[in-house]
């Protein structure tokens, strides 16, 4: 019961946040809606009791990226209120609601109509448990531990090579060439 | 009232529905990253809710990597949106309609 009540108010959370970061005009008030979300997710993480995952969700989600979002924005002085009320391509926005909508019905439909010998919910799109790495009574971190630095080992370094790409790429790209002045800098043209 | 996998994947499914809109609607570059990002975070739930039902922990490995490629994604598109505004800070993304050098 109490499972239910706390993930009913985090799916609140995480839909209200959603809806958040689509409908708010001001980019800063849609980074700090995607804030809302990230934290809902980290309390459903926390209620199937996969805690570490939990933590760096909200480390480098709530944190880092929701952070560099905010740098971003108030770099770049693009926090000015974008209007709604015109509509560049004709018809579009309906468009998009009928496809999303299509979409949410396909997986739904997936979910809840399809599946091998009449199989419903969870086991209709996956089948009979796999068992790769079966879950243990050990603490979350520890387990994932052992997956990360056994089986995983590879991509784990891997990870690390993409992360160092990363990070030179957004030094290139971000570099000023030409002496091309950030329009923000300007005397006189200041946006805000 | 018991909390099945079935709540967890409507749950993601209406999150991946909602992100997918949001990108198809909105025409800022950054909120649209933001609407991808709701996305990624849709499908890292709906992972964990399978590691758990199904008592595996590849679902969990594959949200730890979801998280690395998403945090390496986030800084690589920021570069280049702030790229791309620095010369248009009121810019849409239908500004950048033809990707010319």
């Amino acid at each position: 019961m109490v499972d239910a009540i706390v993930f009913i108010v985090s799916a609140i959370i995480i839909l209200g946040g959603a809806v958040g970061v689509i409908f708010n005009q001001n980019p800063v008030h849609a980074a700090l809606s995607l804030i809302a979300s990230f934290f809902g997710v980290a309390v459903l993480f926390i209620l199937q009791e996969v805690h570490f995952l939990a933590l760096v969700q909200v480390v480098v989600y709530g944190g880092a990226v929701v952070v560099l979002f905010l740098f971003v924005i108030m770099l770049l002085g693009v926090e000015e209120i974008e209007r709604f009320d015109d509509e560049p391509i004709p018809g579009q926005r309906a468009a998009a609601l009928i496809g999303s909508v299509l979409l949410l019905g396909v997986i739904l439909a997936g979910l809840f109509l399809s599946g091998p010998g009449g199989n419903r919910g969870a086991v209709a799109l996956t089948g009979k448990p796999s068992q790769m790495v079966p879950l243990t009574t050990d603490p979350n971190v520890v387990q994932l531990a052992n997956d990360l630095f056994t089986r995983n080992v590879f991509a784990f370094e891997a990870t690390g090579l993409l992360l160092t790409i990363a990070t030179v790429g957004a030094v290139v790209l971000v570099k000023n060439r030409g002496g091309e002045d950030l329009v923000v800098d300007e005397p006189g043209t200041s946006v805000r | 009232m018991e909390v099945t996998t079935t709540w967890y994947l409507v749950l993601s499914a209406v999150l991946f529905a909602l992100g997918s809109f949001g990108l198809l609607v909105r025409r800022n570059p950054l909120v649209m990253f933001m609407c991808v990002e709701l996305m990624l975070n849709a499908v890292n739930i709906s992972f964990v809710a399978f590691s758990r039902s199904l008592r595996d922990l590849a679902g969990q490995t594959a949200v730890f990597f979801v998280l690395v490629v998403a945090a390496a994604e986030v800084v690589v598109g920021l570069s280049i949106v702030v790229a791309l505004l620095r010369r248009n800070p009121t810019a849409t993304v239908d500004d950048f309609a033809e990707m010319k050098g």
